[in-house]
This record gives C-alpha cells, structure tokens and sequence, in this order.
C-alpha cells in the first residue's frame, strides 16, 4: 500500500511539472520540479481524487496546516497518514 | 475637459441595505461576515461571507419582474433608486438620450445558473423557465437600470473580475469628462453566495474558514461578499446649476495590465496603475491622504499591494492612511470598488477613514498603517481606490473633497 501510494503521487506530481517520474526523487523540491502555487493547488486536487481524501491545504498559509509540502518525501508522508486517517 | 461629481450614490451589502446604514457601520467597524444560509452549505468547506440578511426581495419587486431578476439585478435596482433619487435627477430630452449605464459585474446570474442547473442536471428535469437567459446575462442589470430610468445613452457591463466596477466607474468617468454624456449611472454588483458559486472559489484554495483579516501577519484568505454599489457621476457646471449636492469630484483614474500570471498579482502593474491614476488626476503624492485597499486578506495580495504603495509614494507612504473594508463587507469581487468608493466619499467628506477590522498581528511586509480596527478622523483631500484583478488588469480612481 505504502509503496502504492509513493509511486502514484510521484505520478501526478511528475505530470504536472511535465516530466517523467524516474525524474521525480523523494528529495525533490516542489521548486526544483518547476512547480508554482497554482501548480501545487492542481497536483493537490488530482491527489484528492486519487485517493478520496480531503487535503487540509490553504495557499494563505502552506506551511500552517499538518501537511508538509516541503519535498515529495514529505508530501508522500503527509498523504499516507490522511489516508490512513480518513479510510480507517 | 469637463469636471466630475458625484451626485448620488446607493448600496446593498452585508452591512446594510443603504449608504447612511453602511457609512455607521464602517465608522463602527462593524463586521458583516457571518455564517452563509444557502441550500447545501453542508457540502461546503467554507462557510463564511458578507451575505445579504433581511432582503425581502419580493416585497420589492412584482411577480413578473421577480422572473427576470438574478440577485445581482435585485441589489442593483434597489443601490440605483438610492443613488438616483439622493441625485433628484429625472432623465427626459436630451438628458435622457446622452445618459447611460456603464455597471461592473463578474459571474452574472449565478443563483440562476445555479438554480437552473441543478433542475436539469440534478433533478433530470428537460424544461426550464423561458427567462433563465435574460435573467443570468452579465449585462441585465444594466440594462434594467436604464429601462427603469429612461436612460438611453452608452449603456454597457464591464467585466474585469475583481476590477469590473472600478473599472466601470473610470469609463462612466471618461464619458462625462470628454463632454460625451452630461450623467453617467455607474457602480457594479455581484452575487456569487449560492453552492457552486462558493464551490467554484473554494477550489483555489484561497478562502478563509473564519475571517478577512487583511494586512495581518495572521490572515489567511479572502471572504466572499454580496451586494451593489451604483452612483450618479454628472458633469460639475450641470449638478452646480442645478443646486446639486456635491459627495465628492472623481479626478482621474488608469488602468494596466501586468500581463504576466492569471492569478498570481504584481507590484509593477500595481504600482503603475496607482502612479497613472495620480499623474491622469494631476496630483502629488503628498496631497494622498487615504487609499482605499484592495486588501484581499490574502497573503499575495496584501504584501504585493503594499509593497507597490511603498514603491510609488516613498516616504510618504508613513504618512498616508490605507485600509481595507473588504474585513467588514467581504469581497464582493464585481461590485466590490463601487461599495468601497464609499468608503473614499466618507474619508472625503466627512473627514472618516473606515478601519480595516479584524486585525490582530502586525505584518513587516505590510508596514504601512492601515487603520487597524477601529475608524479614524483625519481630514482627508485626495482618495484614491485601488482593485487588483485575477488576470491581472488593474485600475484605480483617485476622488478630490469638494469644497
């Protein structure tokens, strides 16, 4: 399951900055990816619809909330955990 | 060139159903945002926003005009008869034929749209009432206001997103000032307050859950609103022959583009939209006294905003007032310049500045004063209104006390 959910945000993270996934690590910056704010609300949407789950992510305060969107690693955490949360 | 007056002016919003209501409220700094009442609120994750209470629109309106009016209409009509009856001008001749209607407007007749959706797509419904067209496009308020008012001349609905009425009072303003219509019927309106209209804004993830807090460290997104703002511009030498009160002179505007992101605002095209509108008014900036924010209570905007005014006045950016009462009426996106003009009148005229509320934490990157919380006397001789819009099209009026 883990190794599932990884490899699909990695997708749709790849997707939206228009490269493959063998070129999206698990260090990668969101900024290293050429990825902007509205680019990052966009891969947030296509991550709730994969995975059925509500993103608590306002662009007014991205580091506030729980979700960690400082590197794929921690968005991968980040969305494990909700979906952990929210399909128990 | 001829000059410019405001003659009348009228309003709908959150904090009232007319200006004197709406002008105590701001003195007050009274806040209009509250729990949204509308069908469905439960699948929303924003709840909030400057919603109009107590319209009774059905008391006001008759069974047949009730069929072709949106809300946006509704609160047009009612900030118009307002405006125009403070301006005691009937519109007949030649002042009927050379005055028209130049209104702002954003998402048109969305609770109709809305409405109608979902009796066709939800409810699987195959017929829908024959007005839904006349009654949801962007221009029908406009063209209400002049049917109603016999105003026959350029008539027309801009539409700049959060820019749309500033922009709309600019070319209501040109057209008296280069002698084309001797009164211009001007403002804007929105209503976006139904499910998809909220639905639609909560996507982008720009949306507070519990307040406008512009220019705060702690805010954390726009508040939508509701309502209209409409005002009566009229060339100076007619209002003074006809013993006219006088609210305040508009003096110029501009507008630009930053052509550079759909959503994301830029100091540049702010900056140059707020320098041209002073260098189009023939004003220093020492004699600036209040700029009446766009103050979104988003992080972008606010410090972009900011940063543009330090830019453009220097030092004299610490002496001037700037707030944003979009913290009171929420956002009102097409119609929200025109309700925040009258906020430049009442700084203008009575010598008020309207606070920003809800302010709690002092932002560096929004180092300027912006009348936190509560409204301040301040004799003020020039205004200025700024709106900043998603696409990036800006203008911004500047407005002179009348002696």
């Amino acid at each position: 399951m883990t190794k599932n959910i990884q490899d699909r945000v990695i997708e749709i993270i790849a997707e939206q900055a228009v490269l493959e996934p063998s070129d999206v690590t698990m260090e990668s910056t969101l900024e290293d990816l050429g990825i902007d704010s509205l680019g990052l609300v966009e891969s947030i949407f296509a991550i709730e619809e994969a995975f059925d789950i509500t993103v608590p992510f306002n662009a007014n305060e991205p580091t506030e909330s729980d979700f960690d969107i400082s590197s794929v690693a921690t968005i991968v955490a980040g969305i494990e955990k909700l979906v952990a949360e929210q399909h128990s | 060139m001829k000059r410019v007056v405001i003659t009348g002016a009228g309003t709908i919003n959150a904090l009232a159903h007319d200006v004197p209501g709406t002008l105590e409220a701001m003195r007050e700094g009274r806040c209009g945002i509250g729990e949204l009442e509308l069908r469905d609120v439960e699948r929303l994750g924003i709840r909030i926003g400057g919603q109009v209470k107590d319209f009774e629109p059905e008391e006001m309106f008759n069974r047949q005009q009730m069929a072709l009016f949106d809300r946006f209409t509704q609160f047009t009509l009612v900030a118009a008869r307002e405006a125009i009856a403070q301006s005691g001008l009937t519109f007949d001749g030649e002042l009927a034929t050379r005055s028209g209607v130049v209104l702002g407007n954003s998402g048109g007749g969305m609770t109709t749209l809305d409405e109608n959706y979902r009796s066709v797509y939800e409810e699987g419904k195959n017929r829908i009432h024959p007005f839904v067209v006349p009654k949801l496009m962007n221009n029908a308020a406009a063209s209400h206001v002049a049917m109603q008012y016999n105003l026959m001349g350029p008539s027309f609905t801009v539409s700049t997103a959060c820019s749309s009425s500033n922009h709309a009072m600019a070319q209501a303003f040109q057209m008296v000032h280069g002698g084309a219509c001797p009164v211009m019927v001007t403002g804007g309106s929105e209503s976006i307050l139904c499910f998809g209209g909220v639905k639609a804004w909560e996507g982008l993830r720009v949306m507070s859950r519990d307040a406008c807090r512009p220019f705060s460290a702690n805010r954390n997104g726009m508040v939508q609103g509701e309502g209209a703002g409409i005002f009566v511009f009229e060339e100076y030498e007619h209002a003074r022959a006809r013993g006219a009160e006088i609210l305040a002179e508009v003096i110029g505007y501009a507008m630009t583009s930053d052509a550079s992101d759909i959503v994301m605002p830029s100091k540049q095209g702010a900056a140059r939209a707020i320098s041209g509108a002073m260098r189009d008014a023939k004003v220093n900036a020492e004699e600036v006294g209040y700029i009446n924010a766009h103050g979104t209570g988003t992080a972008a905007n606010d410090k972009t905003e900011c940063a543009a005014v330090a830019d453009v006045f220097g030092h004299h950016a610490d002496n001037l007032l700037m707030s944003s009462t979009k913290s009171m009426h929420g956002h009102v996106i097409g119609g929200t310049g025109a309700i925040e003009l009258l906020a430049c009148i009442m700084a203008l005229r009575d010598g008020i500045v309207a606070p920003t509320i809800g302010y709690q934490e002092p932002d560096p990157e929004c180092a300027l004063d912006v009348v936190p919380n509560e409204a301040r006397e301040a004799k003020i001789d020039v205004a200025l209104s700024n709106a900043f819009a998603f696409g990036g099209l800006n203008a911004v009026l500047a407005l002179r006390r009348v002696a």
